[in-house]
């Protein structure tokens, strides 16, 4: 394969000022992680840890292989929502190692308002689920947690994506063979009690798992029967008397012991480890490789050059609709066809990315859409020219691509852009933004521009006009809504991706990410008309 | 020759026996106990036979069933090995007058050599050095008062019929003599039956050295060098070595002479030990004579290159020593461990169980060091109470004899052994001592040192283990310039690893940012740097990783594996092993806590010993039940505390029902 060879120059000045923009988006990312992975503070994992209990990050290292990769999904979810401390949504979740087979794991933080739903620990426990079905990963949940958080019922319990669907979830998985198993760590109570009872196999722990729809308090208010937890559904209780569980654990460590004892009796991942080159030129160049202002431009190939194996590189159509780049390439040995973008995409960059697409599918390759993209082309000779139908080849061709599909947002995510480019919509297998990328339906001067200009137009027709400063008034909050919202903070928080990453780690996350997607065959694809 | 030959022993000496009449076209026979139905004796055996029950009186000591077995299969001669009824002069009588040959010596010899006192007396006839006491039969106080005078304190008194250290005293002073011989005379009166005492003079700190002699029924006696066994705990030896060392010429001359002297005297034939005590300032003197082939005989063979079997049987079967004395010689240095089913930090307990794994010298060569590993058990085995603990003796032969401790160190260090206690850390501990390596030490040698295995790994140590496992079973093996802990999203990559600690689990948390990073070790955070260096080496890559911890920094090449749970690694130039936790294990134990304090069936209640509050110790009885017109004892699993009781007496329990509950903590 033809290899990439490099225009950056690390020791440039260019390359320095974009390092030097980019290393505090990076630090800013960790310092929120670094924030977002204490959990409820230290002072209520020290009451954890004194009740003889591990943290739920201690149970995912120790129910893991160990030394062995955890891709997290959801790290920052919630960020900054609600009472602005329940990092990681009050649930931890990502694809791990156990026993050798690649699983998803979901552990709830009983430090976070006492693992209580709220509507993004919902929807980050419903993305887990979704994840593991696409990509059939046995699910394990660590259970401990209150249920719903009351407060917020109503965007928790009663919509089709809400509480009752990680049942659903359950026993579609369940139908289709993508085991589903439980250990319960503390309580599981009223809703939370159905994750493990509608689970293949589930293990308590001993003096410290309880099941029950209804807890003490409420069985007294309802029949003034006086019982403790652990007599109404303790471990003891659900693996002799009742049967809702299955193994009954000394202690966490135990449980864990022998969650992975029943991952062993699953079928083994084919892990795809054969060797492999690493790229050409080290990972933390990835980090001048992009402008934290995106008014700028920068060239996708050279982000290309250092996630693929051996910086090798087999472009198609290279003199083509240059604004999109099309190639194949491997990662971490496993061969993947990569579209990114190196401009605005114009008809032809859409009609070959819509046939590098079917290209990929027919040959059962998963594709990797690196998005820098302020959308397609617009005007009187792009529209004349049928922008609108060509873009919507490339759309269908997304849309329909039934192979596994990963998204890194490497830059601006905009408009119908993101759509061509496989975002959150077009149900890529794992989404995930560098710290400099932005999203919206359109940039925020553009959008206060069109506002503006819709106010202009009303006013002109009642013969009024504004001042520049009147003007300028009433872009400002547009412009700083869409800041906000544009940012990928605000983004992640909401699970419109699976979490940002430091641009040095996009090859091991993708590689990671394609390794999941692999765990489950690669399906045919059956393509929907395409407007010629 | 002859072509059939029964062993009247086993384990690890009935199989040494098997093996060289195999090598000679000797047919043997075994005979076993109900305990030993599958032990690897019967399995290398010709033919073996049924004797009875597991306890020794019941089976191994049955001279006639022996003797009748030998006969009906043919057996022109028995191999009585060691202890059993190696030097039980009767049976060998018995053997000669069914027509059987001994192997072993002639019954007046085993006889004489018997008692204590008349061996000294006919060794002091033969001019054997002696150590200065009394052997007469006037046994009245003011004859031994005034004996010990004459000797000079400290004196030992010892009962004639004595041994394995019962009945003995040590007097320091003549004030204390009357009180300790009468209180002697009692403990050997009921232990042996006979209350007759002889005194020594004490040595404080003396060595045990013995000399090999053979003798033939054609009157030639030769010595076969000497060993040491000075290392003991309660009078048994735990390490030998041949030659002695650090031991003058001339005295070794001397010490050969006594041995064959001593021989000669009692028409030595086959083989036997004479033990002597070596004081560096008093010189040697006698102490006994065994009439068997010794535990710690591979040592003479490893120095000798001879098969001492073979010897015995050849004289046995009536022909010559096969060399003559000047033909002997001896090269190189042979060390001996005797490894045990036992918890030195538990006053030698004795263990029983199955050995789950046994394996020794499988991963480790030692250049230029000859590795003999006699055994009688294997993988599976099962370790009984009923006879000796021993599970293998472990030798080695090198050019020296610091070559030979620190690789038989090495050797005991890398040996899978897993499902039972065992003396292995003790042995370690013992063949690294400075002190053993630097000199010979004394028979007191373990009770200066109370060495118990016990090492307690210390936070670095448990470090560098964390390290030597993510290394070794790392999810990425180690790439250069990296290390293979899990990458985390936006964090440091991170190890978990967590050990057996010497009361609870300890947990080992690595993270690094590229080259930096922490250790967490419980409570205990440490910062280190790591880097590995890669070198070609052969058709692989040899990876080292460096640890800098503080002001040190320790380089982890490469670790081994005991079994599927013990991690090894070199620190200090040494292997240091930890064993990595296993939930299992301990819920394992937890649960066998409950369960034995549940009512084993439907039973009723007889007698509730503890009430709510009671503080028990491990074994005291709590419960008694009766079921099916038999009593059954709740016994404490741990010591604790009494926390509930939830049956009284005359209730009817029924199965798997708690009967009380112990906290144990």
């Amino acid at each position: 394969m033809p290899v990439l060879s490099t225009e950056l120059e690390t020791a440039s000045a260019e390359f320095r000022r974009r390092l030097a923009e980019m290393e505090p988006l990076i630090e800013e990312l960790r310092t929120k992680v670094t924030e977002a992975r204490q959990g409820g503070g230290p002072e209520r994992n020290a009451r954890h840890k004194k009740r003889g209990k591990m943290l739920a990050r201690e149970r995912v290292n120790a129910l893991i292989d160990p030394g062995s990769d955890f891709l997290e999904v959801g790290q920052l979810a919630a960020n900054g929502m609600y009472s602005g401390d329940i990092h990681c949504a009050g649930i931890i979740a990502g694809i791990g190692m156990v026993e050798g087979r690649q699983c998803m794991i979901a552990a709830n933080d009983p430090t976070v308002k006492g693992g209580t739903y709220h509507p993004m620990t919902v929807k980050k426990h419903l993305r887990a689920q979704e994840i593991a079905e696409e990509n059939e990963l046995p699910c394990i949940y660590l259970v401990e947690s209150g249920g719903a958080f009351l407060p917020m019922q109503d965007e928790v319990f009663p919509d089709k994506d809400d509480f009752g669907r990680i049942f659903y979830n359950q026993a579609q998985m369940s139908a289709k063979g993508v085991p589903q198993i439980s250990v319960v760590h503390g309580s599981s109570t009223a809703g939370g009690a159905y994750v493990p009872a509608m689970s293949d196999e589930t293990v308590i722990v001993k003096n410290q798992g309880t099941i029950f729809l209804a807890g003490p308090p409420l069985v007294k208010a309802a029949t003034s029967e006086v019982v403790s937890a652990e007599d109404l559904g303790g471990g003891d209780v659900h693996t002799r008397i009742s049967g809702v569980s299955d193994h009954l654990a000394e202690n966490d460590a135990h449980a864990l012991a022998i969650a992975r004892e029943i991952v062993r009796t699953l079928p083994q991942s084919d892990v795809h480890s054969a060797g492999f080159d690493a790229p050409l030129y080290p990972s933390f160049e990835l980090r001048g490789c992009a402008e934290a202002d995106l008014y700028k431009p920068f060239d996708v190939k050279e982000i290309i050059a250092r996630i693929v194996d051996g910086s090798q590189f087999t472009e198609f159509k290279a003199r083509y609709g240059e604004t999109l780049v099309c190639g194949f390439a491997e990662i971490e040995g496993m061969p993947v066809g990569i579209l990114g973008n190196n401009g605005v995409l114009f008809a032809e960059s859409a009609q070959k990315g819509a046939h590098f697409v079917e290209l990929c599918c027919a040959r059962k390759i998963p594709l990797l859409f690196l998005q820098n993209i302020t959308g397609f082309m617009v005007g009187k000779d792009a529209e004349h020219g049928g922008i609108a139908k060509h873009g919507a080849k490339m759309v269908t061709a997304v849309s329909c691509a039934n192979v596994p599909k990963v998204t890194v947002i490497v830059g601006g995510s905009y408009g119908a852009g993101n759509y061509g480019m496989c975002g959150r919509a077009y149900q890529p297998r794992f989404l995930f933004m560098w710290p400099n990328a932005r999203i919206s339906v359109m940039g925020g001067s553009a959008a206060a521009n069109v506002l503006a200009t819709v106010r202009e137009d009303a006013m002109a027709a009642k013969g009024q006009t504004w001042t520049d400063e009147e003007r300028a008034d009433f872009k400002k909050p547009i412009e700083d809504q869409f800041e906000e919202q544009g940012s990928p903070y605000y983004s992640t928080a909401r699970l419109w991706d699976d979490g940002i990453i430091d641009p040095a780690d996009t090859r091991q996350v993708v590689a990671m990410s394609l390794r999941a997607a692999l765990n489950a065959p690669i399906e045919d694809t059956r393509f929907g008309v395409f407007r010629m | 020759m002859f072509k059939t030959i029964l062993i009247a022993n086993r384990g690890e000496i009935a199989c040494r026996v098997i093996k060289t009449a195999r090598r000679m076209g000797i047919r043997t026979v075994a005979v076993y106990s109900d305990a030993d139905a599958h032990a690897l004796h019967v399995q290398m055996a010709d033919e073996a036979h049924h004797l009875g029950p597991p306890p020794a009186a019941e089976s191994y000591l049955l001279a006639d069933k022996i003797i009748e077995i030998a006969k009906a299969s043919g057996a022109e001669a028995i191999h009585p090995g060691y202890g059993f009824l190696s030097e039980n002069a009767r049976f060998s009588k018995a053997c000669d007058e069914a027509g059987i040959a001994f192997i072993g010596p002639k019954p007046h010899t085993i006889e004489a050599m018997g008692s204590k006192a008349r061996a000294k007396q006919l060794m002091a006839e033969a001019g054997v050095p002696m150590l200065p006491g009394y052997q007469g039969e006037e046994q009245s106080t003011d004859v031994f008062k005034a004996e010990a005078d004459r000797i000079g304190y400290p004196v030992l008194l010892k009962a004639a019929a004595g041994g394995g250290g019962k009945g003995m005293r040590i007097v320091q002073r003549a004030e204390d003599l009357e009180a300790e011989l009468e209180s002697a005379k009692r403990e050997a009166m009921s232990a042996f039956g006979d209350d007759r005492f002889i005194v020594e003079k004490f040595l404080s700190a003396p060595r045990h050295v013995e000399v090999q002699v053979f003798g033939d029924s054609h009157g030639s006696v030769v010595h076969l060098f000497e060993r040491d066994c000075s290392v003991q705990r309660r009078y048994q030896k735990v390490v030998e070595e041949a030659p002695a060392p650090n031991i003058h010429d001339d005295t070794r001359a001397a010490l050969h002479k006594a041995a064959v002297d001593a021989a000669r005297k009692v028409d030595y034939v086959g083989a036997g030990t004479v033990e002597f005590l070596y004081d560096g300032a008093d010189g040697v003197f006698f102490m006994e004579m065994n009439t068997r082939l010794q535990v710690e005989h591979p040592v003479t063979e490893e120095i000798t290159g001879l098969d001492l079997v073979e010897w015995q049987l050849r004289v046995a079967a009536g022909e010559p020593l096969p060399l003559q004395q000047d033909d002997i010689q001896a090269k190189g240095h042979a060390m001996e461990a005797r490894l045990y089913a036992e918890d030195p930090s538990q006053n030698y307990l004795p263990q029983v169980g199955r050995l789950q794994d046994f394996a020794v010298g499988t991963h480790l060569t030692v250049q230029d060091v000859a590795l003999r590993v006699d055994t009688g058990v294997e993988a599976g085995s099962e370790i009984t109470p009923f006879y000796d603990p021993m599970i293998a003796k472990v030798i080695v032969r090198a050019e020296t004899r610091s070559e030979a401790s620190l690789s038989l160190a090495e050797h005991l260090s890398h040996a899978v052994i897993d499902g039972l206690e065992t003396n292995r850390d003790q042995l370690v501990q013992i063949l690294r001592h400075e002190e053993f390596v630097a000199a010979p030490p004394s028979t007191k040698f373990l009770t200066d040192h109370p060495l118990d295995g016990i090492e307690e790994p210390t936070d670095t140590d448990y470090i560098l283990g964390a390290f030597s496992y993510l290394k070794a079973r790392g999810q990425h093996g180690w790439k250069a310039g990296e290390v293979g802990l899990g990458f985390r999203l936006n964090g440091p990559s991170v190890g978990v690893v967590t050990f057996e600690g010497s009361d609870k689990p300890v947990s080992v948390r690595i993270e690094l940012n590229g080259i930096a990073g922490r250790a967490q070790v419980d409570d205990e955070t440490y910062h280190l740097t790591v880097r590995t260096t890669v070198r070609e080496q052969g058709d692989g890559v040899d990876q080292t990783l460096s640890v800098s911890l503080g002001d040190e920094t320790y380089a982890i090449a490469s670790c081994f594996w005991r079994g599927e749970s013990e991690i090894g690694f070199y620190t200090d130039d040494r292997v240091r092993w930890l064993t990595l936790y296993d939930p299992f294990a301990s819920a394992g134990a937890a649960e066998a806590g409950e369960a034995a304090l549940s009512s084993p069936m439907p039973a009723t209640v007889t007698g509730v010993k503890v009430v709510a509050g009671d503080r028990v110790e491990a074994g005291d009885v709590l419960v008694t039940l009766e079921a099916m017109k038999m009593e059954t004892v709740i016994k404490a699993p741990a010591a604790g505390e009494v926390t509930a009781v939830h049956f009284q007496q005359g209730d009817s329990a029924p199965k798997g029902a708690k009967l009380l509950d112990l906290s144990t903590e």
